[in-house]
């Protein structure tokens, strides 16, 4: 479990989080949804150690991050952030082979290279494995970032809006493999996500953030309800289902 | 090609050019006389190899420096030349040379590193400042910030007449090199060999300082150990022969386009075609207005610059 | 909703004023003035007519090179739309400087030695423009769309230039190389009475001509599209606004010598004094402030600071970190 307790960041007088106190659960998938500018970024990155909060604290599985390595905490947590502005020319099993640092520190074994291969097979990426980041679509380039995180093997998977460079397909199969990764192989996993659908398809627990704050969190199931998307989003939004399944109508 | 052609063509290049610098020169060396003359061997030891090793130390170092230094920034339009490394190398060493000239010139060239150290940092805290979706704006502010430092040298070289040891810091030549008075380069050297066991390190902080952190590697460090070699390496090389501007910047962007920028494959070459291009061009020095020399930092300007220019300018219709 | 009753907007009046009846302009003058008598008779010694003859022409040259520094940075800053760049930092003067080598470099085959003054400064000017329309022509008009290319591509044809020119005058003879020293440094000591003689009689031309076209400068700085929608025939100014520049920097580096972000200084200055975009009132701005920096700066610094550093080098420091500090609070993008 991540407990983040009186979380707050405040950058050149602008109050990013305000006080933030909250808990995300273990062996699940957690949704981090809100209106832009909502500070869900901003929760990640802290969460993920990239930057220092003003006050407040974070702990995973009862220890302050802080008190953590960073090479121990490389190997229970990995991060891919929303901008993927890559200056150097890598190729992408390099890239993903990075994913293997934590652990090999740069010498692979025979076990290393079984994972980057599976990793590149699993996100789509074997026929590319020569090319360039550079050389890569916006979408392909993610999924490469991604594969080096999968790489990593670590308990916690923080995903700053993975989708958004995504198509359909790469889309879905990315929320699949999170799937069985959280519940085959004992991961726990963050997202940040825009797509309400997808949230209400594949996410078991919400945190819903609106300037710098926790407006509400828990089971996706109790709390995504149409009135308090509606109130979060401040635009109209009607959670229905059909087939058993449950969707956001907010089109029109 | 795979890496190892890289590596062999490099290798086989080099020996070439060394032997070839070694019997280059005003005074005819052959093997024959090599053997039966002993005066012809004195040459030799105590000239022409300190030279060509001079020369391939230097392109190294310098080569190696400025792909460090693009990894750092995450620009590929720096190197020590253009982020005021090698201007605040010479201010440290106007202030050694102003204030205590008789220190021992192991002492200077710390005077000389650690100015160079502040310069750079100070280049950096800049650049972080500047928005990272305008890459060009990064080596134009560190021109102007080098020429800001630049002004302060020359300001204070006017006036206490030290204006012709600028001249000499500015343009890096090998005629003066002798047996005896280039062997703190080795020192620039050995700091090339250590980046390569950071070579994973350094990649890796070139892809971001997030994903850095997300691996696990302590970026303030890699950091700090980047920036400490660059300006070890400049200053040293300012101070045996000379700056050597465009080195970092055309070669480490020559390779990059060859091989990509995984620092581990990549960096024996970069070194490698340092050497050999700033070899050449001080043997194009020594024999294009013989028995006159004209310095290798400024056949490598204009060499340089050219290269540098069909770079950014066919730059456009790559993207 | 909140309702807010703003103040009326001030009614249109027309917005063409003459530059003769705006106050700034007149104050410039008016301190460039004062700076000027300073300049001649501070300090006793002007009873002397050596001394005042000496003064009138390093003054004349300061007046000469700073009203070319000021038109030319900001008819180059309309040409290329932005406001940070300036011809030195484009490599205009080391291009300059080269182009002199050069000329000096075949100097016995054209057997410069029977030239006088005359002859060798509108030789130099003329390859001079020959060199930036080439250039221009060849490069920058491709590079013209991403401005940050263009500056840096500028920058590094400046440091080509310079190190081209060194090259050249280490293969020159010692004698040759003497005609050269004088101009590669920045010098406000020894101005040549000949040269300010023509650099002022070819400034003066232009000039007029900028009179007469500071209006058409107004729609160029729009940019292309809009400028030739509104019938400007844009590349045929263009060419004569660069030739412009050419002419003047030939006439400051000759005088002085190089001045990297003198131009720079001055048109950050002038656009926050005079808050116009017409040239009417901009160029003249820019020439007074130029002249006030050099001729107060050169005062202080020769009678009373008593220094012999180059004033060239002080404002060198204080152009270019004027720009960082304005670069790092992101007034410059």
């Amino acid at each position: 479990m991540i407990d983040v307790s009186h979380l707050s960041y405040v950058i050149a007088d602008h109050q990013i989080l305000n006080d933030i106190t909250t808990q995300l659960p273990r062996n699940q998938i957690t949704a981090l949804i809100g209106p832009n500018g909502a500070g869900k970024s901003t929760l990640l990155g802290a969460i993920a150690r990239q930057l220092t909060p003003s006050v407040g604290e974070v702990r995973i599985g009862g220890e302050n991050l802080t008190q953590i390595d960073p090479q121990v905490l490389a190997k229970r947590m990995a991060i891919v952030a929303q901008q993927l502005h890559v200056g150097s020319r890598i190729r992408v099993a390099d890239l993903v082979g990075f994913g293997r640092w934590p652990h090999s520190q740069g010498r692979l074994s025979a076990a290393d290279n079984a994972a980057i291969s599976d990793a590149l097979k699993r996100f789509d990426l074997t026929a590319l494995h020569h090319r360039f980041l550079d050389e890569l679509s916006g979408g392909q380039r993610q999924r490469a970032f991604l594969a080096m995180a999968y790489t990593q093997d670590t308990d916690w998977l923080l995903l700053d809006e993975p989708l958004n460079n995504l198509d359909l397909k790469h889309a879905r199969s990315l929320m699949a493999h999170l799937r069985q990764m959280v519940d085959h192989g004992g991961k726990s996993v963050v997202v940040v996500l825009h797509d309400l659908n997808f949230t209400l398809a594949w996410a078991d627990h919400v945190v819903a953030m609106r300037a710098g704050q926790v407006v509400f969190s828990g089971p996706t199931t109790e709390v995504a309800t149409s009135i308090a998307l509606s109130d979060l989003y401040q635009t109209e939004i009607e959670v229905t289902s059909l087939n058993d399944r449950r969707f956001a109508l907010y089109h029109r | 090609m795979q890496p190892r052609h890289y590596y062999m063509l490099t290798f086989s290049g080099l020996l070439t050019l060394s032997v070839g610098s070694l019997f280059l020169g005003a005074q005819a060396l052959t093997l024959s006389g090599l053997l039966n003359d002993p005066q012809k061997l004195q040459l030799l030891l105590i000239s022409r190899l300190p030279r060509t090793l001079a020369t391939l130390l230097t392109g190294a170092s310098m080569a190696v420096a400025g792909v460090i230094m693009q990894l750092l920034v995450r620009n590929r339009f720096v190197e020590p030349g253009t982020t005021g490394t090698n201007e605040a190398a010479m201010l440290g060493l106007l202030a050694v040379t102003l204030l205590a000239p008789d220190w021992p010139i192991v002492l200077q060239m710390t005077i000389a590193a650690l100015s160079a150290l502040a310069g750079t940092l100070g280049f950096l805290h800049l650049s972080r400042r500047l928005p990272p979706q305008q890459p060009l704006l990064i080596p134009l502010v560190g021109l102007i910030y080098a020429g800001v430092l630049m002004s302060i040298a020359t300001f204070f070289a006017y006036q206490f007449d030290l204006i012709q040891f600028i001249g000499v810091w500015m343009s890096g030549e090998f005629s003066g090199v002798l047996a005896g008075r280039y062997e703190l380069l080795w020192l620039a050297g050995a700091l090339s060999v250590l980046v390569y066991f950071a070579a994973d390190q350094f990649t890796i902080a070139g892809l971001g300082q997030g994903l850095a952190i997300s691996l696990g590697l302590r970026y303030g460090q890699i950091v700090a150990l980047g920036v400490a070699t660059v300006s070890m390496v400049s200053a040293l090389v300012i101070v045996t022969v000379g700056a050597l501007p465009f080195v970092g910047l055309v070669v480490p962007n020559v390779v990059s386009r060859l091989m990509g920028d995984n620092l581990r494959q990549s960096l024996p070459v970069v070194a490698g075609i340092g050497g050999g291009l700033v070899l050449v061009c001080d043997m194009l020095g020594r024999v294009l207005r013989s028995p006159y020399e004209i310095p290798a930092g400024t056949i490598f300007g204009i060499v340089g610059a050219v290269v540098f220019l069909s770079l950014l300018l066919g730059r456009r219709s790559h993207a | 909703m909140h309702d807010i009753s703003l103040p009326a907007p001030p009614a249109y009046r027309g917005n063409s004023p003459h530059p003769l009846t705006n106050r700034h302009l007149w104050a410039l003058a008016l301190a460039l003035v004062v700076a000027c008598g300073v300049f001649l008779f501070w300090g006793g010694g002007w009873q002397s007519s050596y001394i005042l003859q000496l003064r009138l022409v390093k003054l004349g040259g300061l007046l000469c090179v700073g009203a070319s520094v000021g038109v030319a940075t900001v008819l180059f800053q309309t040409l290329t739309n932005n406001r940070i760049l300036t011809p030195a930092i484009m490599g205009f003067d080391a291009l300059f400087l080269l182009m002199k080598t050069v000329l000096v470099f075949f100097s016995t085959a054209l057997s410069l030695q029977f030239w006088d003054n005359t002859t060798v400064f509108l030789g130099d000017t003329a390859m001079m423009i020959g060199a930036t329309m080439a250039i221009f022509a060849a490069v920058l008009r491709r590079a013209r769309h991403d401005i940050q290319l263009l500056v840096l591509v500028g920058v590094i044809f400046g440091l080509l230039f310079r190190t081209i020119t060194g090259f050249l005058q280490r293969l020159l003879d010692p004698s040759e190389f003497a005609m050269l020293q004088a101009d590669m440094f920045a010098q406000f000591g020894g101005i040549d009475r000949d040269a300010l003689t023509i650099a002022a009689t070819l400034m003066g031309a232009l000039f007029i001509w900028l009179a007469g076209s500071h209006r058409r400068l107004d729609v160029l700085a729009l940019g292309r599209n809009s400028a030739q929608s509104l019938g400007l025939r844009y590349d045929r100014l263009q060419l004569q606004v660069l030739a412009a520049i050419a002419v003047l920097v030939s006439v400051s580096t000759a005088l002085v010598g190089p001045l990297a972000f003198l131009g720079l200084l001055v048109s950050a200055l002038t656009h926050s004094l005079m808050r116009s975009h017409r040239h009417g009132l901009l160029l003249p701005a820019a020439a007074l402030i130029a002249c006030l920096i050099l001729v107060t700066g050169q005062t202080l610094f020769e009678r009373i600071l008593n220094l012999q550093s180059s004033l060239a080098v002080v404002i060198e420091f204080c152009g270019g970190l004027l720009f960082l500090t304005l670069l790092a609070r992101g007034k410059i993008k």
